[in-house]
Order: C-alpha cells, then structure tokens, then sequence
C-alpha cells in the first residue's frame, strides 16, 4: 500500500479551501491538559521528544503550535478516541502542545515502531505559527535504524544537509532532540504531498 | 533578507511588531499587495496553475518575512501514518462544546449567529465524525488571550472557543456571537476583518489545516495582508460565508453557511492502485 505509486493521483473534484495563518491568540483555545502526554511519564518506553523552534534570524519562535501524528511502538497505526480527554492508559498516537516562551516544546510519547518491516520509522509533524501563513507538514526519524534511513525513499531523495534536518539525535537520557528551523541555512525540510490541490 | 520585522518583539506583547514597522501606511501595504497580485495575474494568463493556498512568503504580512521556508516543499509519497488521521468522537467533544453562548452565567453581548456547513474533502466526500475547532473575538473585537492588549472589553459571559464533531454528512453547526474587526500592528492603523478560526481534520493526517472564516462584504478585504496573501481572487472567495436565511431562526439568530473543502485523501486511490495489480 505504500509504495511510491506508478500511477499520477487523481485530480481533486472540489477546489480546497485555502489555509490561513494560527494568528497570536489560539492559547486560550487549542491547548487542553496533558495534550503533549501521548503516554504518561512513568509508563515503560515513555520517550521524551523535545526541540526548539526557530525563525531565519535564529531567535527562538514563542508563538507555534506543534502536533504529531505517529504508530505505536509496534508500528501499528491506532484508531482510538480520547486525545482531548487523557486518561493516561490509551495511546492514541495524536498529540498537541504550544512551544515556550523561549521556542522550546516537549512531547511525551513512545518511540514508533516501522509500520513495516525494513522501514524506517518516523513521526509526523504539523507546525502551525502566528506569522506562518499556512501550515508546514515534515517526518521525524529515529535515528537507530541506519540501514532503513539509507533505504528511505524520502531521504534518498535529499542532501546530506536536507537528510540531516528530518533524524532526530538520540540524547544520553534516551530523549529525541529535533530542532525546527522555518528559514535559514540549517531550514528544515518541509513536505509537499500529492492532491493538494 | 530583512530582519527587523520580529526580531525585537517581546513574548509579553508578541503581535506588537518592531514599532518601525508600524509607521508604515495602509498605502504602502496595499500598494505591495497590488503590485504581488498583478504579477499573480499575469503568471495565471501565462499558463501558470491557479492557486489556491495563501503564499507563504507573503511580505506585506510583516510577521511572515522570518517565519517563511525559503526552500521550496519537498515531494513525499505519503507513507502509511499519513495515510490516517487520528479519531476523535463523543469522548472527546461534548455536544454543548458547539454553543459558545452558554458558557457562562449570563447571555453574551452582541449579534447571536450560527454558523453551520459541512466538511468535505477534494472528492467531495463529506469527512464524518472528525474534530472541528473554532475560536474567535468577541462583539467588540477582544481575544480572551493574555497577549489582546486592546482596549476594548472583555465580555465575561463569552469565551468564544468551540468545538464540535462533525456528523454522518460532514455537517457540524455552532451557534456564537459575530466577532468585531480588531486592530493590529502590522502597520499603522492596520485592521483585521471579522474572522473566525477554524481548526479541521480529515481522513489523512496530511489533509490537517487550519484556517479563517469571514463574513460577506467585510470593507477590510482589499486592505488586509493576512487575506491577501491568498493572491487568487476565486480562492480568497472561498474563506467567505454566505448568509442564508433558511439558516436564520425567527427572533433568534441570524445564520450563515460555509462549507470546508480539505486537501484530497492519499488512502483511497493508493488502495484502488494497490488492487489494479
């Protein structure tokens, strides 16, 4: 079902409604409790993803809004509702949280699993930002598997600068470290897929 | 490239832009618009495809000069996560979450209105039981946000924040209050039109967006950067409701119809592709 498909996506039958900026004041509105605790804490394989946002002058960004989107540790894609309400035993895969005042952000989640074998596993990553005039889609790797990274359609598709921007680093305390540039030298590559428009 | 446009603005005032910037007239940000929209026009009588998202690199839209990729999107054949989107359902959403009206003690100030329509997406598939999220000023044009720093009042029996799930034909409806114009400090005198935020899933995750709903003939259209950067006349229609009357309750509220069209779904056509083998 994944493979890169030998026949051009149909065209869409309805035009899409354009994107608009988040705009400063969602913080009373799209945040909820413990929207970046996929998992909790003291659960065995919690993970901590954390980074910093930044703008092309390098100066942290205080007003994105993240979310990701992944499988669990067996690479299965779950179907679970109860995202807005947490009770701390059911991983739905899907998670919120507004960067710091000083760019940073924090998720708490387990690492994915490859939905299939030999495939390098990653989470997805949507950015929304006051100033960010639509949102930014890109992948989150795990770094551990090197022959999969290689093998990966996506990343074979890059640089070695580009590459380097989507794997995440493996921090001594287990945490994955994955900055975000929006602009800049080290720009984070950011992703386009078929039928958007 | 430019980089007085946000790089002293504070955390605790963080849409006051460099006070520069905001000497600069309503002229001179429409005149740039005017100029990016003729280039636009010109490039489609070319041959060039229409447009349909805003652009990103929008400089008239002063906060989006260092918050822009200058590279361009790379192409991702989308792989299995982003073929999903996660589920939301009654668990999450309480059905009371879609009036914003009676969050508190006492009736909110202003014109009552509803707002309903239907997601769908590019196949005109109407996208069932998925989140829908809205937030929005109040009557006089005031975020209940930390950083709204205008002095216009807060009205203590509305949050405007909603949510809803959409039902089996993609409809959702929420029933609030008509948000003001509100000034802001791109440049000077600079307004934003009545909006209202929406926040929408899809089937895919990649069909993830979030957007502004506005109301028909709002005289800020032409003036505003955020709209503009949507440099396709046809496409910027589409983020305007319609008034419809058979929306309008008799002695209650005034109604209006938008309807949502996402990206299309990755899924369906990869799995029809997979089966042709």
């Amino acid at each position: 079902m994944t493979q890169a498909p030998n026949t051009p996506a149909p065209a869409l039958k309805l035009a899409p409604t354009p994107g608009q900026t988040i705009g400063p004041f969602y913080g009373y509105a799209l945040p909820f409790a413990k929207d970046n605790e996929l998992v909790n804490q003291a659960r065995p394989g919690a993970v901590r993803l954390h980074g910093v946002v930044t703008d092309g002058a390098g100066t942290p960004i205080p007003d994105a809004l993240l979310e990701i989107w992944q499988a669990d540790e067996h690479g299965n894609v779950v179907s679970k509702d109860g995202s807005l309400v947490r009770d701390g035993y059911t991983f739905t895969g899907w998670g919120r949280t507004a960067v710091d005042n000083v760019g940073h952000y924090t998720f708490t989640t387990l690492n994915p699993g490859a939905t299939e074998v030999g495939k390098a596993p990653f989470i997805m990553l949507t950015v929304f930002a006051r100033g960010l005039l639509n949102r930014l889609f890109t992948r989150i790797y795990l770094p551990e598997d090197t022959e999969a990274l290689a093998a990966d359609p996506l990343l074979s598709s890059l640089d070695e600068a580009g590459r380097r921007t989507l794997v995440a680093t493996r921090e001594a305390d287990g945490s994955l470290r994955f900055d975000l540039s929006l602009q800049g030298e080290d720009e984070t590559v950011f992703l386009s897929y078929p039928r958007e428009s | 490239m430019s980089t007085e446009a946000t790089s002293t603005e504070s955390f605790a005032d963080s849409h006051v832009l460099d006070p520069a910037a905001t000497t600069l007239s309503q002229d001179a940000i429409s005149a740039e618009i005017t100029d990016i929209h003729a280039a636009y026009r010109r490039s489609v009588l070319d041959g060039a495809k229409a447009e349909t998202q805003p652009r990103i690199d929008f400089a008239p839209y002063r906060s989006s000069l260092l918050r822009h990729p200058t590279k361009n999107l790379h192409h991702a054949d989308p792989e299995t996560i982003e073929l999903y989107s996660p589920a939301f359902g009654e668990r999450d959403v309480h059905v009371l979450e879609s009036d914003l009206t009676i969050q508190h003690n006492g009736e909110p100030i202003g014109e009552r209105i509803v707002v309903q329509g239907r997601v769908l997406d590019g196949d005109g598939r109407p996208v069932a039981g998925q989140l829908v999220e809205i937030w929005q000023a109040n009557a006089a044009g005031r975020y209940i946000h930390k950083r709204d720093q205008h002095p216009a009042p807060i009205d203590p029996n509305f949050t405007g924040v909603g949510r809803a799930i959409t039902g089996p034909n993609g409809e959702y409806s929420f029933t609030t209050i008509k948000p003001a114009p509100y000034p802001w400090k791109n440049h000077h005198n600079a307004w934003r039109p009545a909006h209202i935020h929406f926040s929408l899933f899809g089937t895919d995750f990649t069909q993830r967006m979030i957007t502004q709903m506005y109301f028909p003939g709002d005289p800020l259209f032409s003036l505003d950067p955020i709209y503009q950067a949507i440099t396709d006349a046809d496409a910027r229609a589409r983020l305007v409701a319609t008034y419809d009357h058979s929306i309008t309750s008799h002695e209650w509220a005034t109604g209006y119809n938008w309807d949502i069209v996402l990206t299309g779904s990755n899924r369906t056509w990869l799995e029809e592709t997979e089966g042709d083998h």
